[in-house]
């Protein structure tokens, strides 16, 4: 019956769900680290919200980078990403390439310089 | 590391460039020595213009036009705004008292009521600071302040207010305290005046289907309050309130951390009316005689080391209340025809525990575990007619939060398992039932972190009077422009009406219960189910140095199947299944303005079309405003040494609501427009005491002959059920707050 059916499918979707997330696939590995994931925190450059949303978003881009979390006032971004999918460099240099400074990669002029004004980072405090 | 650290700001202005600009170092004090604050940030308030501070703190930044108000924030300090005069330099050096500073430091402070520009759904956070703009007393009493819901007496006699959010009542909500449904069943009609004010620390509201998370029930929306918790409540907060009506009521909150990671709270509420009413003369008393103890024990357990965070809440009530004739007297009279009268005793169990577990390195991945087990227990009588329930109900939900990829694609997904048992005495009839069921739920959000997110769940329960069905609910949010939102929501809910617990104020009444059994499920009748549809947007703008918010929503409410309440008929009461049409279409415009940090100005204007076909015909629901105008101001002065004033007025003006004929009232008569004005000034002496004095129905506003046949109480025709306006008048009040 159709009821049946759509409790299966609710299942599947239950079952799909468990394997996609973290906590399956770690339990599978068995190691005794139970995480594949790794977490690092890096200085990024910037400024304000709009360049909050640009650096996450680029981070969050790549395939792999499972979580990207930019503060404003330290300038730290924290990142939770699976080290077998890509390497931490690519996250740097995916960074840079939207106009943001970080320890391991600089944006170049052109790109820093399509930034909107808020986001001028490098101007920003001179005295 | 014992340190007092102090933010200091050295400000001036220089003209450099033409362009204005502010210069500044940000400096922070560590066991009396100055030190540079690198990385600070430094925004202009609501704008996007800001810059950080260099390594030896000093940062320059344009003026702007838009704002004034300079913020400055940091990883572990406080952030504080700067009121910048345009004055040609400004010199602050800090002393060792910060009394220089006093003057210029303006609190950045949240709304007391926040609208949600990120999320999918239309949720409304309201703080506990909004809260205290009504002073009184208990969950049904604290929505005065709010446009999303009205706010009405359901009856003449008990004095407790009914909540209805897009014009439908309490039963069509999901009323739930923190994620356990907790305002149904036996509790539909008082539980609100169950939950005391000061115990909550703040409530949600979420107009239209909402989450299906916790259950299939929610049709026209959801509240969810959030009680005080006992590791971050004050150790000791005591609360007295009295009115000139005779209410007294008492509350006092003691915090205690107990172990390392373990607090406790205890939690007290007694409040009692002794006083015999009777401004109106029609020998009843205006607000029932009353006693309640309520009392909370709540422990929490938290290891932020492991992630681990639970509670354990144990809490007891006993409610009594008297109404009636002024001269009844319970032990003389009851059960006889001489005085009329009659009596409400509830006694509550509530148990509930729960455990949040969020994985230590995955902060976006967690398990929730909730439990929890009541006991409703009341027994009443009204004149000669008795009406006592009993209801049992055990709740359960397991819920496991997670992302698929990254943390753009969230979802949640669990099971819930709920029983309750029914044990009602209505008259001469026992009714009694079990419900079980059994659901589980999935749900995806997805969420760009720019300009779109997109919510929908989907849920599948078995429930042993209902069959198995399956529950959507879908929400979208678009922001074109970062202070433009646009939303969508659309879903099903469905739910059992419990016909007797759900209208209790037929009991105070002569009319005879006419229970037209034209289904098959519980009391001959079907299970309602609707579909709720809603759009909403949402624009906030600065002019003339001010912040606007404009709001506009409307949304529509479709019954497949409702449980009619026909009062049409004089002296019955009719309850059958729909046939034909019901819906709610409710509109709501508003305006929010709020300058600087002193002044807010709130205004809506709401309007609902409910309709239904009833036996006699396709009629506006009764005894419910076309249009209502709200309005509401604040005013706060600035803080001085920790003592402050504010003020708050609420204004409702309330349209003609449909009467139904009755022999008070003739056919097609409708009632008249009025306003009710509330209003209520707080002194703060420090951040430890505060008074306060308030006003209700300032405007002595009154409904005249609210009890039909009010000398005749024994006859068919007595009826205390049709009200439209208040029943007392002007009500003073005042009360006082301790924390320490």
């Amino acid at each position: 019956m159709i009821m049946k059916k759509l409790l299966l499918l609710m299942t599947f979707i239950l079952f799909i769900s468990f394997s996609k997330s973290d906590f399956i696939s770690s339990t599978e590995d068995n190691s005794d680290q139970v995480q594949k994931t790794e977490r690092t925190s890096f200085a990024v450059k910037g400024n304000c919200k709009m360049c909050k949303k640009r650096i996450e978003k680029a981070a969050l881009s790549l395939k792999g980078v499972k979580m990207a979390t930019w503060d404003i006032p330290s300038n730290m971004i924290d990142i939770i990403y699976d080290d077998k999918k890509l390497e931490l460099k690519e996250i740097h240099n995916k960074i840079a390439s939207v106009g943001h400074d970080t320890d391991k990669a600089k944006a170049s002029e052109d790109v820093y310089d399509e930034l909107p004004m808020c986001c001028q980072y490098r101007t920003g405090s001179i005295h | 590391m014992k340190k007092f650290i102090l933010i200091i700001f050295i400000l001036s202005v220089s003209f450099v460039h033409a362009q204005e600009t502010l210069s500044g170092t940000i400096l922070y004090k560590l066991n009396e020595d100055d030190y540079p604050l690198e990385g600070a940030s430094i925004y202009w308030l609501n704008t996007n213009k800001g810059t950080i501070t260099n390594f030896s703190g000093d940062f320059i930044i344009e003026k702007t036009d838009e704002s004034d108000l300079l913020v400055i924030s940091y990883i572990g300090f406080l952030s504080d705004t700067l009121k910048v005069k345009s004055s040609p330099i400004i010199h602050f050096l800090k002393s060792d008292e910060n009394n220089s500073l006093d003057e210029i430091i303006v609190q950045k402070k949240r709304k007391t009521i926040q609208k949600s520009y990120l999320t999918a759904q239309n949720i409304m956070k309201v703080s506990s600071e909004e809260l205290l703009k009504a002073a009184c007393c208990n969950l049904s009493e604290s929505f005065e302040t709010n446009p999303t819901i009205d706010v009405n007496f359901s009856d003449a006699l008990t004095g407790t207010k009914q909540i209805k959010m897009l014009g439908l009542e309490s039963p069509y909500m999901m009323i739930s305290e923190e994620n356990i449904p907790m305002i149904r069943g036996a509790s539909q009609a008082y539980g609100l005046t169950f939950i005391p004010g000061t115990w909550i620390e703040s409530i949600q509201i979420t107009k239209g289907a909402g989450s299906i998370v916790n259950g299939f029930e929610s049709i026209s929306g959801q509240i969810n309050t959030e009680l005080k918790k006992p590791f971050s409540d004050l150790p000791l907060f005591i609360n007295l309130f009295g009115s000139q009506m005779g209410r007294l009521e008492a509350n006092t909150h003691i915090n205690k951390k107990v172990f390392d990671r373990i607090s406790m709270g205890v939690y007290m509420h007694v409040n009692s009316n002794n006083e015999r009413m009777d401004q109106n003369q029609d020998s009843f008393l205006d607000s029932p005689l009353s006693n309640q103890i309520n009392v909370m024990n709540r422990w929490q357990y938290t290891n932020p080391e492991i992630g681990l965070v639970s509670f354990f809440t144990w809490r007891y009530m006993q409610d009594q209340k008297q109404m009636g004739t002024l001269d009844f007297d319970p032990l003389k009279h009851r059960g006889s025809n001489t005085f009329w009268g009659s009596e409400i005793k509830t006694n509550r169990l509530d148990l509930s525990f729960k455990a949040g577990y969020v994985f230590p390195d995955l902060p976006y991945q967690s398990f929730g575990f909730q439990t929890a087990f009541s006991t409703h227990d009341q027994d009443s009588y009204y004149g000669l007619r008795i009406y006592d329930i009993y209801h049992e109900s055990i709740y359960n939900n397991l819920l496991f939060n997670s992302i698929i990829g990254n943390t753009m694609n969230k979802f949640k997904v669990g099971v819930n398992f709920s029983y309750d048992r029914y044990v009602e005495k209505v008259d001469n009839i026992n009714y009694n039932r079990i419900d079980k069921s059994i659901g589980t739920f999935f749900e995806y959000t997805y969420n760009n972190n720019s300009d779109i997110s997109f919510s929908g769940g989907l849920r599948f329960d078995k429930h042993n009077q209902m069959g198995s069905f399956i529950t959507p609910r879908i929400h979208f949010r678009y922001n074109p422009l970062e202070n433009f939102v646009l939303r969508i929501s659309s879903g099903s809910g469905r739910k059992i009406a419990n016909i007797f617990a759900e209208n209790q104020r037929m009991f105070g009444t002569n009319r005879i219960i006419n229970l037209l059994q034209n289904g098959s499920g519980v009391y001959g009748l079907d299970p309602e189910l609707a579909w709720n549809y809603g759009l909403s947007i949402l624009r906030s703008f600065r002019f003339l140095g001010g912040d606007f918010e404009l709001v506009a929503d409307y949304y529509i409410t479709n019954f497949k199947n409702q449980i009619l309440i026909d009062w049409e008929e004089s002296n019955k009461i009719s309850f059958y299944n729909l046939e034909g049409k019901s819906s709610s279409k409710s509109l709501q415009l508003g305006l929010d303005f709020s300058y600087r940090e002193f002044l807010t100005l709130s205004a809506a204007y709401k309007n609902y079309i409910i309709k239904s076909n009833y036996n006699s015909g396709y009629l506006s629901k009764p005894l419910q405003p076309r249009n209502i105008i709200f309005f509401n101001t604040g005013l706060e002065s600035t803080m001085n040494n920790g003592s402050q004033w504010k003020w708050d007025l609420t204004i409702n003006f309330i349209g003609d609501q449909r009467l139904v004929k009755t022999i008070r009232d003739p056919e097609n008569l409708s009632s008249p427009k009025y306003n009710l004005l509330n209003s209520q000034i707080t002194r703060v002496f420090s951040s430890k005491f505060e008074i306060y004095l308030g006003g209700e129905n300032i405007g002595n506003y009154k409904q005249l002959n609210p009890i039909i046949s009010s000398e005749n109480p024994f006859s068919p025709n007595f009826d205390s059920s049709q009200i439209y306006a208040p029943i007392f008048g002007r009500m003073i009040y005042t009360g006082l707050r301790l924390k320490l």
